[in-house]
């Protein structure tokens, strides 16, 4: 995904004039500036006359201006911007720079420590870029970024004629002025709550891996000379057999930990996993090997035993690796969410606090453009509040003195003073979490198929080695060591090391290939669970819809409404507009952009705006009773009043459009063979547009969480399993009861939490693609499923006959092996089912309006 | 076969010794950022421009 900084687009821009030539004396191309220098983003209008020639805002202006002036200049050669990250535009204003005072951690050694994470990474040009700027400040000491992980730690020694040392955040925010200046979002986390358990077993299984890598390759040596050897005499054989037990009986003993573990646990619940038969397969081996080197015979399995575990060892950090990549990006995606409290302390002094830690009954404030952190009632202040993650109401609600407020509402015109109802157990949040868990009660008892595959096999495989040893030993007349030797072989010949990698191997590959999609997988067993979906559940606002309102064609388009507006209205409307965060103002303001914003508007919270016009008339954008408008005119739909003076007042009507491919999506998935539904918490007119936009037929409006988890289950028990996608907190327990779930990246963290899948962008077709890999992989790991019987059917009779010798033993493991990995790797070819989404221009991504 | 008593331990300490650098590189943090460390070596700026903070192992 490379695009280029500045693309010539024939047939736009003006024409080639040295007087326009930028700042730094770079020549204008000749058909003008088509896309900000800084930014990359296309630009809207004539850049020349707004004043900022070759960017598309002020502050991409200043971000250019501040890299060039460092002599940073060769990060826009060197950089390649993808289109699917977060562009660089820096943050027009100061309230949306989280505050990195509870994160920042004193070292012993006098510096100050702290982690973030990078929003806004492109490539490594930016991290290089990042490290730069920081590391010119005064005082830094360290700035690394991890691109796998996309943290940035910093680590600095606070100066004091900086003004650090008296700040409270120890200079942080002087620290990483410049990054935030240059565009790059900065989120403090805390580093003990996102997966460092994660990070300490992988480590653990690479050092086991490599340890039993080594002793592999090692006794291979031995075990080859041994075999080939024709004219080796005993006594040699012997030597290498004790080298062979020198190296393999430490390195088993360090690597059979993870399945050693596993297995007793699984045996403990009474059950029998995929590791029980590996640990007695690998303990039995190297211990019938022990014995058989010591009395000098020829059967010492060294070599297929540590071979066995180092294969299982890759599957299994394989697996561990894919799967804690997509969590740490899930993770991520969650930690953009959280925000520090303000409390206002009793002498009228502020402090900043994580939520979890504000005591029940303190006063919070919460500004404008801020998410509301807890539940409480508003002790003073006026303002409107977006309860669209909560409630999927697009339209924000009034909230005055005495109203009820929740956390993750949205704050938009006016500072509130809330005071703290509830924390903990008593929040709306909590009760959503309770419901959550109860209803995810019912997917805990989900078996994957390799378990139950296992279920079955471990104790065939165990009967089929005690058979063989009563045998040899009672029927056969060997003697019992003998037998043993026989039973130990049947062992090692059905070690499932085929079957344990079928399922992993197929996993990272398709969660690899996904997560470059851009979706992620968050559970082990959502591929599974996704493929034998067929019924998918929509939720509305944020999900089949963007979740941001446009303004409806109704000027000359639009002649039949009697309220219609003028351009001189949208234009006007606009100007007022330009200078609030009322997601309908933004919407008006973005319908022209480029508007410039009008001096000395003044907001009317939970009401509107106002302007004296020159003639000393008064302009108002607003309600239909803050424009005194008739109130008999009933509109479907969010809508904005303006008046100029005391003429007659025209109405914008907005409308929350679809997901670009929503309707082209719902379509695919039919055709696949999939019932599609819509559920939403909205008004049945709204629903019903938006049904038939989209073409779904079967939809329910006015549902409450409850009533949907309901639904769910209803269709659960009618045998249907069910796909939900949602992204509002108002979906989370439905999202928690379906069969497997998947949000948008845009959603509440509670929901992303919930889903199986998150998946990023402004379409819908991931869920298409991801429903696809999911069927290829399940067809995949049925073939190597299949596969590794086969070979099962042919080596275990002649394990039963007593035929296998070591050389059998480790060919036949190996290349079983190799066979189920290989046909792995076929589901990396062919190219994804995608549709005109990578043609056109990605949109930028959508953000929470703060 | 005196050849053999040079070479087995030879072969063994060569091993130990790949291995040892491999437990090394990981515990120094080597591969807690694969994409980073192949995408930095592009931007080699000159040791002698560069008065940056080095990394430092954790």
């Amino acid at each position: 995904m490379v695009a280029a900084v500045t693309r010539p687009d024939p047939g736009s821009g003006a024409g080639s004039d040295p007087a326009t030539a930028s700042f730094d004396g770079t020549p204008m191309p000749p058909e003008g500036w088509t896309h900000c220098r800084h930014c990359g983003d296309a630009i809207a209008g004539d850049c020349c006359a707004a004043g900022h020639p070759g960017f598309c805002c002020a502050g991409c202006e200043g971000a250019f201006r501040l890299v060039n002036g460092l002599g940073l200049d060769g990060y826009y050669a060197r950089r390649c911007l993808d289109p699917e990250t977060r562009p660089l535009k820096p943050e027009t204003d100061a309230d949306a720079i989280p505050d990195y005072a509870p994160h920042v951690t004193a070292m012993e050694d006098g510096t100050a420590s702290l982690p973030l994470l990078v929003e806004g990474l492109h490539c490594a040009a930016c991290v290089w870029l990042i490290e730069r700027l920081l590391a010119m400040q005064p005082g830094v000491d360290h700035a690394r970024v991890n691109m796998t992980t996309r943290r940035l730690t910093v680590r600095w020694i606070p100066q004091a004629d900086q003004g650090d040392t008296a700040a409270p955040d120890q200079g942080a925010r002087r620290v990483l002025d410049p990054v935030l200046r240059v565009g790059y979002r900065l989120v403090p986390f805390d580093p003990a709550a996102l997966g460092r358990d994660t990070d300490r077993t992988e480590r653990a299984l690479l050092r086991a891996m490599a340890v039993s890598g080594f002793a592999a390759g090692n006794i291979m040596l031995f075990s080859v000379s041994v075999w080939f050897g024709t004219d080796m005499s005993p006594t040699t054989r012997d030597l290498m057999h004790w080298l062979s037990a020198l190296i393999a009986v430490p390195a088993i003993a360090y690597g059979i930990r993870p399945f050693a573990r596993s297995a007793v646990t699984a045996l403990r619940a009474g059950r029998a996993n995929m590791d029980v038969p590996i640990t007695l397969a690998v303990l039995l081996a190297a211990g019938m090997s022990l014995w058989e080197t010591a009395r000098g015979g020829p059967h010492a399995y060294f070599d297929a035993a540590v071979m066995l575990l180092f294969f299982l060892l890759i599957g299994r950090y394989l697996d561990s690796r894919a799967r804690g990549r997509a969590r740490s990006a899930a993770e991520h995606l969650l930690a953009l969410g959280g925000h520090a409290v303000t409390v206002v302390e009793a002498g009228g002094g502020t402090r900043t606090l994580r939520p979890e830690a504000v005591p029940v009954g303190a006063t919070v404030l919460v500004a404008v453009g801020e998410r509301v952190g807890v539940d409480g009632t508003v002790a003073q202040g006026i303002s409107d509040l977006d309860g669209s993650l909560i409630t999927g109401e697009t339209v924000p609600a009034r909230a005055g003195p005495g109203d009820r407020v929740f956390a993750g509402t949205l704050n938009l015109s006016a500072p509130l003073r809330v005071r703290v109802d509830a924390v903990g157990d008593g929040t709306l949040l909590a009760e959503i979490v309770r419901m959550m868990e109860a209803a995810e009660q019912g997917r805990a008892r989900y078996v994957a198929l390799a378990d139950r595959v296992s279920r079955l096999y471990a104790p065939v495989v165990h009967a089929l080695a005690l058979a063989a040893f009563l045998g040899w030993w009672l029927a056969g007349g060997l003697p019992w060591q003998e037998a043993l030797l026989i039973a130990a072989a049947v062992l090692i010949i059905t070690c499932p090391c085929a079957l344990a990698l079928a399922v992993p191997v197929v996993q990272v590959i398709a969660s690899g290939r996904l997560l470059r999609e851009g979706t992620f997988l968050k559970t082990a067993t959502a591929l599974e669970r996704l493929r034998e979906a067929d019924t998918v559940v929509f939720d509305k606002t944020g999900t089949l819809t963007l979740g941001t309102p446009t303004v409806q064609p109704g000027g000359p388009d639009a002649p039949a409404d009697p309220w219609g507006w003028s351009p001189d209205d949208l234009r006007l409307g606009a100007a007022l507009a330009a200078s609030s965060r009322h997601p309908l103002a933004r919407a008006l303001a973005a319908a022209r952009p480029g508007t410039p914003a009008l001096v000395g508007v003044r907001e009317h919270p939970g009401a509107g705006l106002s302007w004296a016009g020159p003639a000393g008339e008064t302009v108002r954008l607003g309600s239909a009773s803050f424009c005194k408008a008739p109130a008999d005119t009933v509109a479907a739909g969010p809508e904005l009043w303006l008046r100029h003076g005391s003429a007659r007042p025209v109405r914008f009507r907005f409308r929350d459009p679809l997901r670009p491919d929503a309707a082209a999506v719902v379509t695919a998935l039919r055709a696949r063979g999939l019932a599609v539904e819509l559920l939403s918490g909205d008004r049945p007119a709204t629903v019903e547009t938006v049904a038939r936009a989209a073409g779904i037929e079967t939809w329910q409006a006015g549902r409450s969480p409850a009533d949907k988890v309901a639904h769910i289950q209803a269709l659960a028990a009618r045998g249907r399993r069910v796909l939900m996608v949602g992204d509002g907190l108002n979906d989370a327990p439905a999202l928690a009861a379906a069969h497997v779930s998947a949000s948008p990246a845009s959603a509440v963290d509670v929901s992303q939490t919930a889903a199986d899948l998150v998946f990023q962008g402004d379409r819908l077709a991931p869920l298409l693609s991801a429903l696809g890999v999911a069927r290829r992989a399940d067809r995949l790991v049925k073939q190597n499923f299949a596969l590794a019987f086969a070979y099962n059917a042919v080596t275990i009779p002649l394990a039963l006959a007593g035929l296998v010798t070591p050389l059998i033993a480790a060919v036949a493991m190996s290349t079983s092996s190799l066979v189920v990995i290989t046909n792995a790797l076929r589901l990396t070819r062919g190219a994804p089912p995608r549709p005109a989404a990578a043609a056109t221009p990605p949109a930028a991504p959508r953000e929470a309006p703060a | 076969m005196n050849a053999l008593l040079f070479l087995i331990p030879l072969a063994l300490l060569l091993g130990l010794g790949g291995l040892a650098a491999f437990l090394w590189a990981l515990r120094s943090g080597q591969f807690d950022d694969m994409d980073g460390a192949a995408h930095r070596i592009l931007f080699d700026d000159d040791e002698d421009d560069w008065k940056g903070p080095r990394p430092r192992r954790d």
